[in-house]
């Protein structure tokens, strides 16, 4: 049992080192005194035993330093003496010492909040069984056009994937849907975000429920009773976490589902963070829809066979497709191909990139917050070597001086990890709060790997930052820096060259992130001033949908819109107001294929595709969109009466070139409408140039839902709440949501450009200053070193605008160096970025040049203070200096 | 008399070991025991044997205890455990393999 005894021996060590001291000593002085006994006994007088004995004994200090050598924890004895050490180092100088830790403490924190948020949406596994073998199918090829590459898919094509595919274990089918859910028991309506399941979509994910039961194939028909899966959130909010809920029974959309059951509380749906409720697919949807091969609407989830790969899947299902469309020739809209891809990659595929730009910008921070500590690491050294000097020529070891160093470096690099861990923490909850529209937000938690990281990183920034700062410490030759630190000598220049080439390079750092930040902020400033084709000032919109028996009545809906139109345009101060299925700005929605019929017919298996809106006739007015030619719709006509279609300039143009549109006829569903108006062109999303549009009357009652809009003169906003007191008294069980105005809705669609383009920014600020102040800092140390050369060229008669000009070279030159070095890195970097431009090029000149301005005039500011008190220096007193 | 030999660093491990084999011992009396034994020839600098004898302590393979000397005060002696016993016969064992090889060759000539 030789470790129990060397367990004890280590804790006698670690807990009673203090006693173990006071022993050695006693054991010591017991063998001197037996050997001076000794001595006398042989005859020695008293005072010359004792010389004798304590001259054969040696020096009792080594002595005893040896013998404590010899235990356990010396190292950490040693630790702690450094600790204290350099902790008292650093209190001497409590400016640098706070200054270093904030600069670390912003690097690491920004670096640990990106590293968590990388490490959780983009890297770590999805919370599902297997999770590796889920993956998302697309169509291909509906058109020949570059959009085309991930399609969503039409019911038909899913129902044959299924029944033909060889590489999946199972397959599942999602669709988005609206839901009101009403009130029971005097409850407000509400309008909750839900998905239509096949019935085994949850079981391809491995997802049970909490409470209750999954879906069955039974459900899952036309002519099953009506179920529903809540999510957690939902269950616990609504319902108040109440289990009876289950078999009960709720309205949806104005029909009666039973409540099934409840699903976990960490499970997600996948492609949307704000699904609250599932109900199954072939129940919901109209069967025609659900075995269409051209209305491509949904999305497919499959779990591949083991030992299946994500291209064999894409190849089946890609043959399967083909077919498909060679069998069905005439009907153009038939996907040609098919294409899979794992479920993690599509989810995160739109934040991959912006995630890591930021990820290599906190990473840039990161790297110039630790150039500068060890630049001022190296001041200090500066400051030291005549002490460091001395100790090396009394024999003390490089090593013991060079972990000093290390020591201090680590404990700001541990300070400021500390402080950064917390700066984390705090940004996580802010990002988490304010994008919970991110992809897998969900997932962001700081746990073990994160703490490891910073722990990691603090390591690495206590060892880069103080290897630097000891380098030329290391090579210091004794009696060089003794006689340079002597008064009358200029400091060598090594320490001087690698202050430097730390400069330019934080400079050069600092540049690549002002020309990225400057990149993104103008192309969102493109963006929020990009031309909407209509107007978004003092405009209100709020989404409205009419769901329920009454409403399946078309002319009881369009009866609807019209007296709610009506009712809202008598208010005081609405100006106008109108009715749209998705105002500019609110998204895709759908396009449909459609045929000009005075044209001749296209090539059998080919069609045109046009984005459509459902539109009331005072729509245009009411946002501002211009009739360029002819009307809008006629408002006295109702239900089949009206045949009329407005089309936009860009329609025009790209479909009926060169002919007068009015009076031609679309045939959309075959429906033959005539054209009657052609409008202005108006973007569907901020981002994306206008397409071709049409707009379908809103009053042949066929849409359910949309957005009403409301134009005032001013103060918008006041008339949300009497709008929405007139559809509660319309009909109490409809519930009105997204009320915002349209800056709110622009604003939101934005919002990935704004916060990329405010994050970097700030790092690129930050970083901006950190490069100010390492010029300053470094100049303002040059100077201090050549006060004397400065006195004595002044003295010799040096005219104060020549010193002045030196000075400001000496610190500009390492600044216009790391410029040119930025302004290359820039370039790459920009290339990068490029796809999360919009409307900006990567190579702008104007981002690049005000860059390179800013940069120099930053450092010629920084320079210009310490270059001026050097050309104001009195001779006299600097010559006396030291 | 001449300089002593310096003792074979790791020699001295073995020759405490062995001291105090028989009975438990304080530093002076081991310091003195192994002179005594080899004739005056080796003698242990202070500045080696509690080194030594603090770091046998930290292996296990020595344990110490305060005793009344027969001095009548407190010392520090010190005892063999099974695990240093163990030891001083692999080192034993070796030391005889080590000199043995080195008689060879100095006596060939």
């Amino acid at each position: 049992m030789r470790w129990v005894a060397q367990l004890r021996m280590r804790m006698a060590m670690l807990f009673g080192r203090g006693r173990a001291e006071a022993r050695l000593d006693e054991e010591l002085r017991d063998h001197l005194e037996r050997q001076i006994a000794e001595n006398v006994a042989a005859g020695m007088s008293a005072d010359e035993a004792r010389f004798a004995a304590l001259r054969a004994f040696g020096n009792p200090a080594l002595v005893r330093e040896q013998a404590r050598a010899a235990w356990s924890w010396t190292w950490l004895e040693l630790l702690l003496r450094d600790v204290r050490y350099g902790a008292r180092t650093l209190m001497r100088t409590p400016g640098f010492a706070v200054i270093a830790m904030v600069v670390m403490a912003l690097g690491i924190g920004a670096n640990v909040a990106m590293f968590t948020i990388v490490r959780s949406v983009l890297l770590k596994p999805l919370p599902y069984p297997d999770p590796d073998r889920l993956t998302m199918v697309y169509e291909r090829g509906v058109v020949d056009d570059a959009d085309s590459q991930f399609n969503v898919v039409a019911g038909g094509m899913f129902a044959e994937w299924k029944k033909l595919n060889s590489t999946f274990q199972d397959l599942g089918v999602a669709g988005n849907a609206e839901f009101n859910l009403s009130g029971a028991g005097g409850q407000l309506p509400e309008k909750l975000n839900g998905e239509n399941c096949s019935w085994n979509l949850l079981t391809v994910l491995g997802v049970k429920p909490a409470l209750g039961r999954g879906f069955t194939a039974d459900d899952d028909r036309p002519a099953a009773n009506g179920t529903v899966l809540l999510t957690w959130g939902l269950w616990k909010r609504r319902f108040s976490g109440d289990p009876a809920i289950v078999n009960q029974t709720v309205d949806i959309n104005s029909r009666s589902y039973t409540v099934i059951g409840v699903l976990p509380a960490w499970f997600v749906y996948p492609e949307d963070p704000t699904v609250q409720l599932i109900t199954p697919a072939y129940h919901d949807k109209p069967a025609e829809r659900m075995e269409s091969l051209g209305n491509h609407q949904f999305q497919v989830i499959g779990r591949l066979r083991p030992g299946v790969s994500v291209d064999q899947a894409s190849a089946d299902l890609a043959l399967i497709t083909h077919r498909l469309h060679n069998a069905h020739l005439d009907n153009p809209i038939v996907a040609r191909s098919a294409i899979a891809r794992p479920l993690l990659e599509d989810m995160v595929v739109d934040a991959r990139r912006p995630l890591y730009v930021l990820f290599a910008a906190t990473g840039c921070v990161l790297l110039i917050a630790c150039l500068n500590v060890a630049n001022l690491l190296v001041a200090r050294g500066a400051a030291r070597r005549k002490e460091q000097a001395i100790r090396m020529a009394l024999g003390g070891g490089r090593l013991r001086l060079l972990r000093e160093h290390l020591m201090e470096s680590l404990l700001l690099s541990v300070a400021g990890g500390t402080v950064g861990m917390a700066l984390a923490w705090v940004a996580i909850g802010w990002l988490v709060h304010t994008r919970a529209d991110l992809s897998r937000v969900d997932a962001v938690h700081i746990d073990g790997v994160v703490v490891a990281f910073t722990a990691g990183l603090m390591v690495l920034c206590a060892l880069f930052a103080g290897l630097i700062g000891s380098a030329v410490a290391r090579d210091e030759r004794i009696l060089v820096s003794l006689q340079e630190s002597s008064r009358g000598a200029s400091a060598g220049q090594g320490r001087v060259r690698l202050r430097r080439a730390l400069l330019a390079l934080e400079v050069a750092l600092t540049v690549v992130l002002l020309v990225s930040a400057g990149l993104l902020l103008k192309s969102y400033e493109r963006l929020r001033s990009s031309d909407m084709g209509c107007t978004t000032h003092n405009v209100l919109t709020m989404r409205i949908g009419l769901f329920g028996g009454r409403f399946n009545d078309r002319a009881e809906k369009a009866n609807f819109f019209s007296e709610l139109l009506t009712r809202v345009r008598a208010l005081p101060g609405v100006e106008a107001a109108g009715f749209v299925q998705a105002v500019p700005g609110q998204g895709y929605w759908g396009d449909g294929p459609f045929s000009i019929v005075e044209h001749p017919p296209l090539p059998a298996g080919q069609t045109e595709l046009a984005l459509y809106r459902w539109a009331d006739p005072g729509y245009f007015a009411a946002m501002g969109i211009p009739i360029v030619r002819g009307r809008s719709f006629d408002a006295g006509k109702r239900l089949d009466g009206i045949a009329e279609v407005v089309i936009s300039k860009q329609f025009a143009d790209q479909h009926l070139p060169g002919e007068d549109p009015l009076g031609k006829h679309l045939r959309v569903d075959d429906q033959v409408m005539t054209i009657v108006g052609i409008v202005g062109d108006t973007r569907y999303t901020p981002s994306e140039d206008p397409r071709p549009m049409e707009y379908l009357p809103l009053y042949t009652g066929f849409p359910n839902n949309g957005t009403l809009v409301i134009r005032s003169s001013h103060n918008v906003e006041q008339q949300a709440l009497p709008v929405q007191r007139i559809v509660q008294a319309m009909d109490h069980d409809l519930p009105v949501s997204d009320v915002m105005t349209m800056e709110q809705l622009l604003g939101k669609s934005n919002v990935d450009a704004s916060f990329d383009a405010t994050l970097l920014a700030a790092f690129a600020g930050l970083s901006l200053l950190l490069a100010g102040v390492g010029l300053f800092g470094v100049l303002s140390y040059l100077v201090a070193q050549r006060t004397s050369e400065i006195g004595i060229r002044i003295a010799l008669g040096a005219r104060r605008e020549q010193v002045l000009r030196k000075m400001l070279l000496d610190g500009l030159r390492p600044a216009l160096v790391g410029l040119a070095l930025g302004l290359a890195g820039s370039v790459a970097a920009a290339r990068e970025i490029a796809s999360m431009l919009y409307g900006t090029k990567a190579l702008d000149a104007g981002v690049f040049g005000g860059v390179s301005a800013a940069m120099v005039l930053v450092a010629a500011a920084a320079c210009a203070v310490p270059a001026w008190r050097a050309s104001r220096l009195d001779p006299m007193t600097a010559l006396r200096t030291e | 008399m001449g300089k002593p030999s310096d003792l074979v660093q790791g020699t001295l491990d073995l020759l405490i070991l062995k001291t105090i084999l028989l009975e438990p011992m304080h530093g002076w009396a081991i310091a003195k025991r192994i002179q005594q034994v080899s004739g005056e020839v080796l003698q242990v600098q202070q500045g080696s044997l509690y080194p030594a004898l603090h770091r046998l302590e930290q292996q296990g393979w020595i344990k110490a205890k305060w005793a009344e000397s027969e001095t009548g005060r407190q010392a520090k002696f010190y005892a063999l455990t099974a695990a240093g016993r163990r030891q001083l016969e692999a080192e034993t064992a070796n030391w005889n393999r080590l000199s043995a090889a080195i008689d060879l060759i100095v006596s060939e000539a």
